[in-house]
C-alpha cells in the first residue's frame, strides 16, 4: 500500500464577492487522496474549483471548513512547501529576471547553496531545452518558453509532491507532447504529480487516476478509462479530387458534405459507416487527407455528465 | 536568509524601474538649478541652495517611495506574480519585510546619490566665491539623514496599504493623503487644544497621537538658518520613526497574514 500524499477531508471554501459579502461555494466537501508515485489529474471545466482547491493546498488561501494534509502534515506548514513544487496557471512570474536569474531566486529561497545551485541550475535549463535563453530576460519569452521555465522552478527543490495547475493551457501540441513526457518522466523517478486540467486527452494520455470536479463538488475518481466515456461523434474523412458522383451518393447516405477549396470533408454518423466510404472514395481515385474521429468536446461530456446526475 | 534573498530581488527590480530613474534624473535637475537661481540673490547663495536643494531631495524620495511602494505588494497580486512565491517554504511576513527592505535598500541608495549631487552643487558654489569647500554646512546631512527615517515611515505606510488595497492608485492616493496630514499634525494639536468639549478634545489627541508626525523629521529651516540639531534630538526622532515603522508593519504583517490569493 503506497502511503497517501494528498489527503482532504470535506475540504470546502466559500467566498465573499462583492460590498454586500454574497457568499459563493467555490469548493464544497472535498474529500480526495492521491498515493504517492501516482499521476493524478484533476478534471473540471473553467470555474469548477480546480484552482481553488490547488491555492488551499498551496497556502494561498484558507480554508472555510474541512481539513488537509499534505505528505502527512496537516494544511499551514511551511515546512512542508520544501517537499512541494508549485507551477502556477498561466505562468507569472519577475519579467526583469533571466532565466538563469529567475532560477537562482526561487533555488536560493529552498536555501540551496551556491555550487549545488549552479549545478541545478544547468541541468534544468537542459532539461526544459531552454540553456539557449540562460541570459534571456523573461519579458521576451514566449508563452511555451514561460511554461517550460515555470516547470524548471517547479523542480528546482527535488520535490516529491508536484503540483501544476493547468501545466498544458496555451500550449502548441508539440509543447502539449513533451509536458506529457516530462509528466510521465517525473513519475518513473518516483514521484507524485497532481495536475489541473479541463482537456480530455490530456488526463486519459497519462493519468493513473482522474478526479472529475464540477461546479465545486467531486462527483467521480477512478481511472482514466472507467470513468471517461467521452462518445465518438462522427468520424470525419477529408479527401481530395474527388468525383462528383461519390457526394452525392454520400449525401444520398445522409452524410453531412462540405466543399471548401478544392478539399472535401465528409462527416460519418456511425463508425460502421467508415470502411464502406473508404473503399467507395478509393474507387472513385480520390485521395484521402486524414480520417479523424471527433468526440465529445469537455462541455458536451460536462454537460451530459450534469444530466445524468440530475436524472 | 529568504528576507535577504527577496530583498535583494526587490532592489534589483526597482533599479531596473525606468520610473526610479525619471524621478532621480528630475531630482538632480533641481538641485543642479539651484545654483543659477542663487545667483540672483546677493550673499545668501548657499542658503538659497540648501532650502531647494533638501526640498527636492524630499519631495523626490516621497515620489519614489511612495510610487515604488505603493507597487511593492499590489504589483505581485496584480501580476500574480505572488502566488508562486508564497508557495515557497517562507512564511508571508518574512516576504513582507524583505520586500520592505528592498525597497529601503532602492531608498538610501538614491538619497545618498541625490545627498552628494546637493554636497556638489554646494562645493561649487564655495569655490566660485573663492571659498574653501570646507565651508560647505555639514549639517545638510543630518537633514539627509532626517529625510531618510521619514522616507522609511511613508515607505512603511505605502506598504501596509498596499496589502489590502487591490488598486495601486487608491493606495496612492491614501498614502500622499497621509503624507500631507502628517505634515499638520501640530495643527490638529492646536485645534484640540482650542476646543471645550472633554470627549472632542479626546478623539482629537487620539488622531493626533496616531497620525505620524512627519514635521519632527523636518529640520530643513534650522539648517538653512545654521541653527543647532543635537544628537539627542536626532537620536529621539530616529527612536520614533522606528517605533512608528515597527507598529505599522505589524499591522501590515497581521492583514497580508489573513488575505485569500484568489
Amino acid at each position: 500500500m503506497h502511503p497517501t500524499v494528498i489527503k482532504t477531508e470535506n475540504l470546502t471554501k466559500v467566498f465573499k464577492i462583492g460590498f454586500r459579502g454574497r457568499r459563493v461555494t467555490a469548493l464544497r466537501n472535498l474529500n480526495l487522496e492521491v498515493k504517492e508515485g501516482e499521476i493524478f489529474g484533476f478534471l473540471g471545466p473553467n470555474g469548477a474549483g480546480k484552482t481553488t482547491t490547488i491555492k488551499m493546498l498551496i497556502g494561498l488561501i484558507y480554508p472555510t471548513n474541512g481539513k488537509a494534509w499534505i505528505l502527512g502534515r496537516e494544511l499551514g506548514d511551511v515546512e512542508i512547501k520544501k517537499r512541494i513544487g508549485f507551477l502556477p496557471e498561466q505562468p507569472y512570474f519577475y519579467d526583469y529576471l533571466s532565466s538563469k536569474e529567475f532560477l537562482k531566486f526561487y533555488g536560493q529561497l529552498f536555501g540551496l547553496e551556491r555550487d549545488e545551485l549552479k549545478e541545478r541550475i544547468d541541468t534544468l535549463l537542459t532539461m526544459v531545452g531552454l540553456k539557449d535563453a540562460a541570459d534571456l530576460q523573461l519579458r521576451k519569452f514566449s508563452k511555451g518558453m514561460l511554461q517550460r521555465i515555470g516547470i524548471a522552478q517547479a523542480l528546482i527543490n527535488h520535490p516529491d509532491l508536484i503540483i501544476l495547475d493547468e501545466p498544458m493551457s496555451g500550449l502548441d501540441p508539440i509543447g502539449r507532447k513533451e509536458i506529457r513526457d516530462l509528466i510521465l518522466r517525473l513519475k518513473e523517478e518516483g514521484k507524485t504529480i497532481f495536475f489541473s486540467t479541463h482537456i480530455i486527452p490530456d488526463v486519459e494520455m497519462v493519468c493513473d487516476r482522474v478526479g472529475i470536479l464540477m461546479k465545486g463538488e467531486l462527483v467521480n475518481v477512478g481511472k482514466p478509462t472507467e470513468i471517461i466515456d467521452a462518445k465518438i461523434k462522427y468520424i470525419e474523412i477529408i479527401v481530395s479530387d474527388i468525383n462528383q458522383e461519390i457526394l452525392i451518393h454520400g449525401k444520398a447516405m445522409g452524410f453531412t458534405i462540405c466543399e471548401t477549396g478544392g478539399q472535401v470533408s465528409i462527416k460519418l454518423p456511425d463508425e460502421n459507416q467508415l470502411d464502406f466510404m473508404l473503399e467507395m472514395i478509393r474507387s472513385g481515385k480520390g485521395r484521402i487527407v486524414s480520417v479523424v474521429p471527433q468526440r465529445e468536446t469537455l462541455e458536451e461530456f460536462f454537460l451530459k455528465k450534469t444530466g445524468e446526475r440530475i436524472s | 536568509m529568504r528576507i535577504l534573498v527577496i530583498a535583494i530581488n526587490t532592489f534589483k527590480e526597482a533599479i531596473r524601474d525606468k520610473i526610479l530613474y525619471n524621478l532621480l534624473f528630475f531630482a538632480l535637475l533641481m538641485i543642479g538649478t539651484s545654483l543659477l537661481l542663487a545667483t540672483l540673490t546677493v550673499g545668501e547663495q548657499s542658503k538659497i541652495i540648501i532650502d531647494i536643494g533638501l526640498a527636492s531631495i524630499n519631495i523626490f524620495g516621497v515620489l519614489i517611495a511612495i510610487f515604488l511602494g505603493i507597487g511593492l505588494i499590489s504589483k505581485e497580486i496584480e501580476k500574480r506574480t505572488i502566488y508562486n512565491i508564497l508557495s515557497k517554504p517562507m512564511p508571508r511576513y518574512q516576504f513582507l519585510i524583505g520586500k520592505y527592505i528592498g525597497l529601503l535598500l532602492t531608498i538610501a541608495v538614491n538619497t545618498t546619490i541625490m545627498g552628494i549631487g546637493l554636497y556638489i552643487v554646494l562645493a561649487i558654489n564655495e569655490l566660485q566665491w573663492g571659498h574653501s569647500i570646507l565651508n560647505v554646512n555639514p549639517d545638510i546631512w543630518k537633514a539627509i539623514y532626517l529625510i531618510l527615517i521619514e522616507l522609511m515611515v511613508v515607505t512603511a505606510i505605502a506598504l501596509m496599504f498596499s496589502t489590502f488595497s487591490s488598486s495601486s492608485s487608491l493606495s496612492a492616493i491614501f498614502t500622499i493623503a497621509l503624507y500631507i496630514i502628517g505634515h499638520l499634525t501640530e495643527d490638529i494639536r492646536l485645534i484640540g487644544e482650542k476646543l471645550q468639549s472633554v470627549t472632542l478634545k479626546g478623539v482629537i489627541n487620539l488622531i493626533y497621537y496616531l497620525l505620524p508626525n512627519l514635521d519632527n523629521f523636518n529640520v530643513k529651516g534650522r539648517v538653512v538658518y545654521g541653527i543647532e540639531i543635537s544628537p539627542i534630538y536626532l537620536s529621539l526622532v530616529t527612536l520614533y520613526g522606528l517605533f512608528y515603522i515597527s507598529i505599522v508593519l505589524l499591522l501590515s504583517g497581521m492583514i497580508f497574514q489573513k488575505r485569500d490569493f484568489k
